[in-house]
This record gives C-alpha cells, sequence and structure tokens, in this order.
C-alpha cells in the first residue's frame, strides 16, 4: 500500500489560509432564516418538532445567534450571527474521535464527517467552542411526501449519528469536477453554498481562500474582518465582519 | 498449637494491658477446621429473604436495565435527557461513579498488601469483587452512552479489508484499553488468591458444587511448590495492578482534562480523580463489608470493629486528600479568572444546581471530618454505614457536577443550557441492582472470606509478654 492514510489532523501551519472559506457581513445580515431553512433542504437536514427543539436538539447546521450590545433600553446594536461549522485548520474536534469519524480532509482542508463511521460517542460536539455540531438524538420521522424533497447526493443519517455543516462538499466536488472537464481551475461563481444562494441580503461570501483574487479573500482580510474565539488558535475558516459603526 | 496456647494465657493476664485479643481476629484464632466449616456454612446457607431480594433485583435488572436498554437502543439517545450543549449525561457519570467505586477492591487488597498492612486479611476478597462487578457496570455505562451501541467494535482495533483502525490519539481509545486492561487484571488477580480457597471448597462440598471447585481449583493440592509459586504470582500481581489502577482513573480524568473546555481543562484532574476514586470506593468498601457482616452468617467473627476502625481511619485521610485536591483544582481556575471558567464556577455554585455543590462539599469533606475522629463512632457499623453512604452520594453528585453541570456552560453563550435525565434514571437504577444482584449471587458461589489469609495471618500473630507489657507480635512466614 502506497496510498497515504489520512491523517487525524492536517499537517497544521501557522497564519496558513486554508482552501475553502466563507465571509459573513453583519452588517447585511437581516436574521431572516433564509439560509438556515436553505441548508436544511440541500443537506436533508432533520426536523425534530416543537418539543426537542424547545430542549435544544434542534438540528440546524447553521444557527442563526442574535446578540445584543449594550442593557435595555441602552441598546448599542442588535448583530446577527449566523453559525456553521468554522471549518478549522486545527480542528478540536478531529482528534477526540475513536473511530476517524471526524477526520480532516486533506483534498478540501475541510473538517469532514465520516456519517457511516460514527459510533456516536459525542465527543466531538463538547470539544467543539462554537457547538456547531448536531446529534441525530432519534430517528426522525419525514412524513411521505416528504421523502421525495432528499437531496440524492447527501447521505441520509440514522440515529446516533453525529453531523455538521460539510460547506456544501457536495456542491464544490460538483464543481470542481466540472472545472476539471472544461480543462480549467476553479474560479469565483463556479459555485455557491446552499445558504451564499439564499441569502436575500449577499451577506454570505464563499470561495477559495488560497486565491489572492476571489472575493471571499479580499473580504477576510477587509479591517472589519474577526474570527470566533481567535484566542483559542485553532484558525477556523469562516471571517465575520463587524457591523459598521 | 503453640501459637494458640500462646494467646489464651494472654487473655488470663493481668488487667493493667488494654490490649485484648478478643477484639482482634488474627488474635482470636480457631481451628483450621472449624474455621473451614464456617466459611462453608456461609456459603451454602440461604436464608428465604436471599431468595426474594434475588427475585426483586432479577426483576429490577429486567425491567430497567434490559427491557429500558433495547427501547433507548430502538428509539435513539433522544429518550434520555442528552442535549445540546449537554452531550454527555448521567451514563458518563456513572461510568466514572463505578470505575471510582472498582478502585477500592484494588486498593484496599493490593495496596494493603504490598505494604503488609494485616488488618486487610478477611476481606480482600469482598473488596475485590467489587473491583470487577464495579468495572462491568462502568463497561456497560459506556456502551449505553454510545449513539450506535450496535457498531461499538468499531473502537477495538481488529484487521479489516478496509484497513481502518481506531483512532489511537483519542482519549476515547486510551480508555477502552485501560478498563480492558483493568478489567482482565483485576479478575486475574481476583482468582489468584481465590485457588486455595476453591481447594477447601471443593474438598469439603458435593454435587455441583463439588463439580464446579473441581474445575475452578485447577487441581490445588497445597503442596509447598503451589504455595511457592501463589505467593510468587501474587506478589508479582499486587505490584503490578497497582500503576494499572493508578492509570485507569487518570485516564478517564483525561477524557475530560484533555478538552477544550472551560472547568475541565485542568492539568490537576488525574490526581483529583484518583483520589475521589478512593474517597468512594474505601466507602463503598465498608458500607458492603457491614451488609456483608449483618446478612451473612458466621461473618461477625471475621468481620469486627478493628476493621472498621481502620476503615475509618482510611476514610478520613483520604476525604482530607480529596478536600485538598477540590481545592487546588477551585483555587487554581478561579484566580485564573479566565471569562469563561468565571461564568462556570458560579455556575456551579448559584446555578441551579447550586444546592447539589454545596451538598458534595457537606457530604464529602464535613460529615467525614466531623463523625470519623472519633474512635467510638468509627468503630460503630451504623454510623461507619451513614458516612459512607453520605460520602458515595457525595461523590455521585461530584461527577454530576462535572459532566452535566459543567457542559452546560461552553464558549458559545447562545448554546447554553441545562439537563434533565430521562431514561438515564431506570438504568442508572438497574446497574445498582446488576451490581447488587452479582455481588449477591457470588457471596454464594465462591468463599467471601480468604481463609487461608486469615490462617496464615492467625498463624504469624500472638501476644508476647516484655515486661509487665503485653504486645501484639508479628513473625514473618515467607
Amino acid at each position: 500500500m502506497d496510498k497515504k492514510i489520512p491523517e487525524f489532523k492536517a499537517n497544521f501551519a501557522e497564519e496558513e489560509q486554508g482552501k475553502w472559506g466563507l465571509v459573513v457581513d453583519q452588517d447585511l445580515c437581516t436574521g431572516c432564516n433564509a439560509c438556515v431553512v436553505a441548508c436544511s433542504m440541500e443537506n436533508n437536514v432533520s426536523f425534530v418538532g416543537e418539543d426537542d427543539a424547545a430542549y435544544g436538539r434542534a438540528m440546524h447546521w447553521i444557527r442563526i445567534e442574535r446578540l445584543w450590545e449594550g442593557e435595555y433600553p441602552e441598546v448599542k446594536k442588535t448583530p446577527y450571527q449566523p453559525t456553521m461549522c468554522q471549518q478549522c485548520g486545527d480542528a478540536p474536534c478531529e482528534p477526540v474521535c475513536p473511530v476517524f469519524a471526524a477526520v480532516h480532509s486533506e483534498a478540501q482542508d475541510l473538517n469532514a464527517q465520516v456519517y457511516n463511521r460514527c459510533v456516536g460517542t459525542r465527543y466531538c460536539a463538547n470539544n467543539c467552542p462554537y457547538q456547531v455540531r448536531v446529534f441525530n438524538w432519534r430517528d426522525w420521522e419525514r412524513p411521505t411526501p416528504l421523502e421525495n424533497q432528499l437531496n440524492p447526493d447527501v447521505t441520509v443519517r440514522q440515529r446516533g449519528v453525529m453531523e455538521k455543516c460539510t460547506f456544501c462538499i457536495q456542491r464544490i466536488r460538483k464543481a470542481e469536477d466540472t472545472a476539471k472537464s472544461e480543462n480549467r481551475e476553479f474560479q469565483d461563481g463556479d459555485m455557491q453554498t446552499a445558504c451564499q444562494q439564499a441569502c436575500p441580503a449577499n451577506a454570505i461570501i464563499f470561495g477559495r481562500l488560497d486565491d489572492p483574487e476571489s472575493q471571499v479573500s479580499k473580504m477576510s482580510k477587509q479591517d472589519r474582518g474577526t474570527e470566533l474565539l481567535p484566542e483559542l488558535g485553532i484558525s477556523p475558516r469562516v471571517t465575520y465582519l463587524e457591523v459598521r459603526k | 498449637m503453640a501459637v494458640q496456647a500462646e494467646s489464651k494465657q494472654s487473655s488470663h493476664a493481668g488487667d493493667h494491658s488494654k490490649l485484648d485479643p478478643k477484639d482482634h481476629l488474627l488474635l482470636d484464632p480457631k481451628p483450621r477446621g472449624e474455621m473451614n466449616a464456617m466459611v462453608m456454612e456461609a456459603m451454602q446457607t440461604t436464608h428465604w429473604r436471599f431468595w426474594v431480594a434475588v427475585a426483586v433485583l432479577g426483576g429490577i435488572v429486567a425491567y430497567c436495565l434490559v427491557y429500558m436498554w433495547i427501547y433507548m437502543i430502538q428509539e435513539g439517545l433522544g429518550v434520555a435527557g442528552v442535549n445540546r450543549p449537554v452531550y454527555w449525561g448521567v451514563f458518563l457519570v456513572n461510568t466514572v461513579f463505578w470505575i471510582g467505586i472498582s478502585h477500592a477492591g484494588t486498593f484496599v487488597s493490593a495496596l494493603l498488601r504490598v505494604f503488609k498492612a494485616e488488618y486487610r486479611r478477611p476481606f480482600t476478597r469482598a473488596a475485590e469483587l467489587m473491583t470487577s462487578f464495579g468495572l462491568i457496570q462502568a463497561g456497560i455505562s459506556i456502551l449505553m452512552h454510545m449513539g450506535r451501541v450496535w457498531r461499538f467494535y468499531w473502537m477495538v482495533p481488529y484487521p479489516n479489508e478496509r484497513m481502518l483502525w481506531p483512532n489511537f490519539r483519542s482519549p476515547l481509545m486510551w480508555d477502552l484499553l485501560a478498563i480492558t486492561t483493568y478489567l482482565l487484571a483485576s479478575t486475574m488477580y481476583l482468582f489468584l488468591p481465590l485457588i486455595p480457597d476453591l481447594a477447601m471448597a471443593r474438598d469439603r462440598s458435593t454435587g455441583w458444587r463439588k463439580k464446579l471447585y473441581r474445575v475452578l481449583a485447577l487441581g490445588f493440592r497445597g503442596t509447598e511448590k503451589e504455595w511457592s509459586h501463589l505467593h510468587h504470582a501474587l506478589n508479582i500481581f499486587a505490584f503490578a495492578i497497582l500503576p494499572v489502577m493508578f492509570s485507569v482513573h487518570t485516564i478517564v480524568s483525561w477524557d475530560f482534562a484533555v478538552a477544550t473546555r472551560p472547568g475541565w481543562n485542568s492539568t490537576i484532574f488525574g490526581p483529583y480523580f484518583v483520589i475521589g476514586a478512593l474517597h468512594s470506593g474505601i466507602a463503598a468498601v465498608s458500607m458492603v463489608l457491614i451488609v456483608v457482616r449483618a446478612t451473612m452468617k458466621n461473618m461477625k467473627y471475621f468481620i469486627r470493629k478493628e476493621h472498621f476502625n481502620a476503615l475509618g481511619v482510611l476514610m478520613l485521610i483520604v476525604s482530607m486528600g480529596w478536600a485538598y485536591f477540590f481545592f487546588n483544582d477551585f483555587m487554581v481556575q478561579w484566580y485564573g479568572g479566565d471569562k469563561w471558567t468565571h461564568f462556570l464556577l458560579h455556575w456551579h455554585e448559584a446555578g441551579p444546581i447550586g444546592w447539589m455543590w454545596f451538598l458534595m462539599l457537606i457530604f464529602n469533606i464535613a460529615v467525614p471530618w466531623l463523625t470519623l475522629w472519633n474512635k467510638k463512632w468509627r468503630s460503630s457499623p451504623l454510623v461507619l454505614f451513614v458516612v459512607g453512604l453520605l460520602i458515595n452520594v457525595g461523590m455521585y453528585f461530584e461527577r454530576y457536577i462535572i459532566v452535566p453541570v459543567s457542559l452546560g456552560i461552553n464558549r458559545n453563550p447562545f448554546s447554553w443550557g441545562e439537563y434533565k435525565p430521562g431514561v438515564e434514571i431506570y438504568l442508572t437504577i438497574g446497574t445498582f441492582a446488576l451490581f447488587i444482584l452479582l455481588y449477591m449471587i457470588a457471596s454464594k458461589l465462591i468463599p467471601l472470606v480468604p481463609v487461608w489469609e486469615v490462617q496464615e495471618g492467625q498463624l504469624a500473630h500472638s501476644v508476647r509478654k516484655i515486661g509487665k507489657a503485653e504486645l501484639p507480635a508479628v513473625t514473618d512466614l515467607e
């Protein structure tokens, strides 16, 4: 076997850009939740019902966090913060998985989650500082005819399996394949993630971080750009543009 | 026998000495045949209450453990109380708790054997049984915790055509290896000193028991060579199992300590967990001994106030050790002033489960410190039982605070939440019932007192008169 067995962590370098990245402009986000719905449709995410959702089992891969600055009535800003998997370069979820279900994809430099390998220890979710992993607590019902809307490109997950945002890896693969068949490199605009596609305010931008000319590279280098929890040094690939003063 | 004659003489000696040989098992010998018969009788006679208890416990195990677990496997973990952010709940609390219980068996048996603490002799086996049965509960609890338990063998390194191996860098993998090692080693360590007693039982029983003991005793006849081999093996095992014991709970603590979470990411968790395990474990050993003494025949001869006194002293010392490590852990985290740790510590004390945090301190520190200093109190089975029970409740609270309560707070305030156990309650009751059931069945199948160790101790011990004082003397047989 000369084939390289994937490492549990990517060869991580400080300040490394990564391959794919996302920019969320909090100044544009209206908190409309369209991205949440689009993501659920694209990725066959289950709906859990009122009771379980209220108990903290909602399975959205992206959630809109509504934050407050200042105390009522002197509220200065109420930014919305759509939070999805940050696809860390040095992800805490990867080394703790006993069966390599949470594993770094070397080809795409993303945190892959191998659903069929997951045994459900939920250690990865505990170790995720952004709390963006969701677990299939039950086999959720999909009453007919809702099963007809399942995306054939995405696995339907069983109970007892962890899942999370993949940056719509099925779309990435498709766009890369198309680019390859047309004998060219992947370029900006070849694909959009589901959340980006659905965002009416264009607050979500996806693209290649390793291409300095791409829109996402340029935007992520703006002064307004911040990472979530930068003090942990886990190099997340999502940049948030703060609300303008 | 010279030893007997000597000790009988000394019991009639003058009043100036406080030493009463009748207080000490090793100075109060009985003929070997009589003692063997006592142990056989304790093992073979069963009161009707025993069968009632077995039936009740069997029913609880069937409903709470088997039925509820099957239900949970079919429905998914949704029937338990775990959610986001509390992904780990009571199952992991139970795992840590039972591994803690299992520690005392090895500690009492191996450490006291290594240091030649003579009072250990009558109850090493009762403690070792707790190790094996406690570990079984811990293993079951881990399996319950898994989302897809029918795939648990993926965590085992076995060769397969897809060349998939488990991740040896995951603390859960270390856990699996450590617990398996400990279970195997402690079962062997339980079996080794059992061989002479099984041979004794084989020679004194009939019917199916004789067949069973003949197989289990491995043809032990008690020759000089066999004893020499046994002592040799026991010595190796007693030393070898101690590092295994310390490593197991340290590795369990690493499940938490290596995580990037406030409150868990603490370098002192290793020793803190080990001392916590001993705290609950020794308390549990005392409780089991008190129950065994009260319910089984002839046990009042073997287990005496001196043993409760010794265990009481151990409990007091371990309680002080636990308080030291708790203070260390708390103090450094609090002084560090990290924002998230600050929220977490506040959540522990003043959150909705704050009462548990204070009860933990009362049960683990105040209760043992206020009662066990008194020799009269700690020698009383009733007081020791209550203190042991409270310590175990306190230690269960400690694990509950570390796992589900601490998980409620993380670095993402938007996802903070609370936890309410669901089907976990049944399954927890089920593991406790299974532990007691296994222990009760074992108490009727194997001699619960290591007779040969007691006899060896009694041979070595005598009261010698030196001047006017009477002093216990130990001859080293080995």
